[in-house]
């Protein structure tokens, strides 16, 4: 197949692309699944120290939080999420790393208005719609609950 | 081996939804923060619709990990707290739920802050 440079430059960044996408996924998909593996591990050590659901429940987040939090101040958090890309972003590792990191990078512009304000840059929009989304599910459950 | 299974659900569900998220970042222009929010209000409407809360019963940390999770927590604490305070659960079982992991990031986040060195901007 005859291609002019034009074509084969098209062809070339289709391919690249392409393989990019299923690189992307496939590291997505293997850091993604280790740290809820991770956090799956965590709630068995708890539970074998004997610590009730409930609590085991709320510690896995923070456990998985804090590990984010600290690895995010020895600055290699970003490195590991270049690899993974949504692999770190979508456990609540990138949730703590989105509130830690624009904390840590406004320590300049003072402890209230740096780090205190942009500490939600991220968390803020985050918080906002899942409790706005929860209270509407909320009252739709509680009318949908008279009603039927 | 259940426990073995156990921990392939965790894997393979948590690696699924970060790839669903990988996707729509690299075919949309959708920005991370974007992802977040969208796995969070997406988590709350699978909950409430009723399908969230039986990927979780099998899929364990692989479904509650991930950022629908905390949507799980949040549509889960108001359910609770409206069973056992009316409508006002509707404002207070959100929040309540998912406060642990709230405080934790806000907490840990403002220490390694004040401990570690950032990089200036620019």
């Amino acid at each position: 197949m005859e291609m002019d440079d034009k074509t084969y430059k098209k062809y070339a960044e289709k391919r690249a692309k392409k393989s990019n996408l299923a690189a992307d996924c496939a590291k997505a998909f293997f850091v993604g699944g280790l740290i809820c593996c991770i956090g799956q591990a965590a709630g068995d050590i708890y539970k074998a120290l004997g610590i009730g659901e409930e609590n085991v429940k709320a510690l896995i987040p923070v456990t998985l939080v804090f590990i984010a939090a600290l690895l995010t101040g020895l600055n290699v958090f970003d490195n590991i999420a270049k690899f993974a890309g949504a692999g770190t972003l979508v456990p609540i590792t990138g949730f703590a790393n989105a509130v830690v990191s624009p904390a840590l990078d406004t320590k300049a512009e003072g402890f209230i208005l740096g780090v205190g304000a942009k500490i939600f840059t991220i968390a803020g929009p985050v918080i906002l719609y899942g409790t706005l989304a929860s209270v509407i599910y909320g009252v739709v459950y509680y009318i949908a609950g008279r009603i039927f | 081996m259940d426990k073995v299974m156990e921990y392939i659900w965790a894997f393979a569900v948590g690696g699924a939804l970060c790839v669903i998220a990988q996707i729509l970042i690299d075919k949309t222009k959708l920005t991370p923060a974007r992802i977040l929010v969208l796995y969070v209000v997406a988590g709350v409407a699978l909950t409430g619709v009723g399908l969230y809360g039986k990927l979780v019963d099998f899929a364990g940390a692989g479904a509650t990990v991930p950022l629908t999770g905390f949507g799980y927590s949040l549509a889960n604490g108001v359910k609770k707290a409206i069973g056992e305070r009316g409508l006002i659960g509707a404002l207070t079982g959100g929040l309540t739920a998912t406060s642990a992991g709230i405080a934790a990031a806000i907490c840990f986040g403002w220490l390694v802050a004040v401990c570690f060195k950032g990089k200036p901007k620019g």
